[in-house]
């Protein structure tokens, strides 16, 4: 049992920051932008099929840097002589645009990679355990992922609130036409925001890739958890978006380890029901996926603004 | 709101004018079968019919309501699920020469499938229907997501992963023959998608089918008049509903079979993707894109590994080029012809359309380059008829000389079109 919670925490925690690299990505170029950027989980993938391919030249760390570069070039143009352009026709026309750019992009990467899963693994050095734990080994690679995704963050923060840039950025955020008045290039510190956040989104695909699956699909299923991390921890703000990832990352783990199905939960308290029957057999394990969802259905119910939002977007 | 699109203009007199794009058709409808037998067609005449109904419901929400929705296929999918059970039950009940589903003709489902998506609405959409926008699209993004999950654990009623298999040919026959071929398909098929599109061309007309505009266009005034946007949006969603759940009604009919797949995202956003294209603003837009899209959907798959791809990027054309959608520039055209300026704007048209033409060739060549490249069987990649070998320097030449004659033919006519607005 203690194996289990220890583990599943770790892994939960992991989870959860990967979550947040992209989450937090989203949450930027959203309370920037004001679009909830559809193919934000597309970066993520093109971010690992880029360091599958680049490693296999240059090696993983490399890689490592240099995916998420290409990733951010292209989300810069993709700012620049995409979404610039749709911006004039309302957020509904730019929902539509990164929706459509999913879309593409997915095929493209079936077009390219084919559609199976590529073999994409962490590097030979980092297959070894970090540590063993009641005879479980835990992987180098992973205390390497949590630690890049920890740095990641502290980088993140020093950005924003201790230099230059992340002062405009900050200000912008709320005072867009002030800053412009100001002399500030806006719409090109737009391009870097987006630009940056799909780096992040890049970077979380480098070190996912090889955690998960690098396949065609990884997209379109991690995206819809991380609009669900958005909303819940209410739209546009960081620290809501941070507590949402660990809080949806340690769910979704906890429900996957725990085989106890819903009869039998309520045998121990005292009901009578068949622990194989077709609603009372369904297992925490079953509704694992489904987490998220349910999450965002209540916090929708119950709470509009998510965790820590402080008011409700249009 | 500012991405508000501008209703038609719509003229007083109802003249038969008003008439004639309802007759014409009819009239083409009636006059297929008479064309041709072949099953083929009629498969793809089947489909577009139901995408048809699925894109117009959808654009209820969207075009007429501004409600963007990503989980329009949870109501398609339950009607569908709701035909396909009903369809048994007939099954069962004339085998056993009794109950009261042995005199339900099988030509009414597509009514139970309305009845459920509309009930699937009334149930789930009251909580969602406080905010458009933003707000909306992720719930029922993740509305669509969680239902198709949960259809997946109830193997019961939603059939597994191999989903429920059905028979159309049972019960009481009302007229017409036995639905046993695409061809006998078809008329079931006419009948429904006349019934639905005018039913849903009704609705604009109707106080409910306006206020939705105005929903749209402006929630706060709407409420400083005394209605409630919330109450407005509810009812649109479940008329929205009611008809996505008659497009599955037709769905089940046509295929016999209903699978959890049909409540996900990618039903969704076909559904949004064909409104889209054929225009959110027009009321006959969703009609020009599901045909569109079907037909691509279904006979590129013959020439080209890519076909997804080639959808995908009209879509995003579409949106980046052409926002009011084929509709829209049908509207355009019409416009320009009654206000007699045709003459004077068809330059600057026909340039845009030749460049949209040029580069669209030039990126087929090189979809078609690339793919040969990675995935390539036989020596050549096969673009609209030549074959072209990929590892000969011309063919790539050909894609650059396209696309960047294409986009100079587009700056030049851009030129025109400015002059001429």
């Amino acid at each position: 049992m203690l194996e289990v919670i220890v583990f599943s925490t770790l892994n939960g925690v992991l989870y959860g920051l990967l979550l947040f690299m992209l989450s937090s990505g989203l949450t930027l170029i959203f309370s920037m932008m004001g679009v909830l950027n559809f193919a934000h989980a597309s970066f993520y993938m093109l971010g690992a099929y880029f360091a599958y391919s680049l490693g296999m030249h240059v090696g993983f760390w490399p890689a490592l840097l240099l995916s998420p570069l290409l990733v951010a070039a292209i989300g810069a143009v993709v700012e620049r002589y995409g979404l610039r352009r749709v911006h004039a026709n309302g957020h509904v026309a730019e929902l539509l645009f990164t929706f459509g750019l999913a879309y593409v992009i997915d095929e493209l990467v079936r077009l390219v990679w084919g559609s199976v899963p590529v073999a994409y693994l962490a590097p030979e050095s980092m297959q070894a355990p970090l540590f063993t734990l009641f005879g479980t080994d835990y992987s180098l690679f992973r205390g390497v992922a949590m630690l890049i995704a920890i740095l990641m963050f502290a980088a993140l923060w020093f950005l924003l609130k201790k230099t230059r840039v992340g002062m405009m950025i900050r200000a912008a955020l709320t005072h867009g036409q002030m800053v412009g008045h100001l002399g500030h290039n806006v719409p090109r510190l737009f391009m870097g925001v987006f630009g940056f956040g799909c780096a992040l989104a890049g970077l979380a695909g480098v070190i996912g890739g090889p955690l998960l699956n690098t396949e065609p699909g990884m997209a379109a299923t991690l995206g819809p958890i991380v609009f669900v991390v958005v909303v819940v921890g209410g739209m546009g703000s960081l620290p809501g978006a941070f507590y949402a990832s660990l809080l949806i990352g340690l769910l979704q783990t906890f429900f996957v380890a725990i085989d106890v199905s819903i009869g039998e939960m309520l045998n121990t308290v005292g009901f009578s029901v068949d622990p194989y029957g077709e609603v009372t057999g369904i297992t925490l394990a079953n509704i694992a996926p489904m987490t998220p969802f349910i999450l965002l259905v209540l916090i929708l119910i119950f709470r509009p603004r998510g965790l820590m939002g402080e008011l409700e977007y249009e | 709101m500012s991405d508000a699109q501008a209703l038609p203009r719509r003229r007083a007199r109802p003249g038969w004018r008003a008439f004639a794009p309802w007759l014409i058709s009819l009239a083409a409808l009636l006059v297929l079968p008479l064309l041709t037998s072949s099953g083929t067609v009629f498969t793809i005449v089947n489909v577009i019919a139901i995408n048809i109904v699925f894109a117009l419901s959808y654009n209820m929400l969207l075009g007429q309501g501004g409600m963007l929705s990503f989980g329009h296929a949870v109501f398609f999918g339950l009607g569908s699920y709701a035909a396909i059970h009903a369809m048994n039950a007939i099954g069962d009940a004339s085998y056993a020469g009794e109950g009261l589903w042995a005199h339900v003709p099988v030509l009414a489902l597509p009514l139970v499938g309305m009845a459920a998506g509309g009930l699937a609405a009334l149930v789930i959409g009251w909580p969602f229907c406080r905010r458009a926008g933003t707000a909306f699209a992720m719930i029922t993004l993740g509305l669509g997501e969680l239902v198709a999950a949960s259809a997946q654990m109830f193997p019961s009623v939603f059939g597994g992963e191999s989903g429920v298999f059905s028979d159309r040919m049972v019960g009481p026959q009302v007229f017409g023959p036995e639905l046993a071929q695409p061809a006998d398909v078809y008329w079931f098929m006419v009948f429904w998608v006349l019934v639905a599109v005018f039913a849903m061309w009704a609705f604009t007309r109707t106080p409910l089918g306006r206020l939705s505009n105005a929903v749209r266009d402006n929630a706060e005034r709407l409420q400083f008049i005394g209605y409630q946007p919330r109450n407005v949006r509810f009812m649109v969603l479940i008329a929205s509903g009611a008809f996505g759940g008659l497009a599955g009604g037709m769905a089940a009919v046509n295929y016999e079979i209903v699978t959890p797949e049909s409540l996900g995202l990618v039903p969704s956003g076909l559904a949004l993707l064909m409104a889209a294209v054929g225009g959110l603003g027009v009321f006959y837009g969703p009609i020009i894109g599901a045909i569109l899209v079907t037909l691509m959907n279904s006979l590129l798959i013959d020439f080209t590994e890519a076909s997804v791809l080639y959808v995908g990027l009209v879509f995003l054309a579409v949106v980046m080029f052409a926002p009011r959608g084929l509709g829209g520039g049908v509207e355009q055209v019409r416009q320009a012809w009654h206000d007699g300026d045709l003459r004077r704007r068809l330059p600057g048209w026909l340039g845009g359309a030749g460049a949209v033409a040029l580069m669209s060739i030039g990126l087929i060549a090189l979809v078609e380059l690339v793919y040969q490249v990675r995935h390539g069987r036989d020596q050549f990649a096969h673009i609209l008829g030549i074959d072209v070998d990929p590892s000969a320097p011309w063919g790539w030449a050909a894609v650059v000389i396209l696309l960047a004659t294409g986009y100079g033919l587009h700056r030049f006519s851009a030129h025109y079109r400015e002059a001429s607005e």
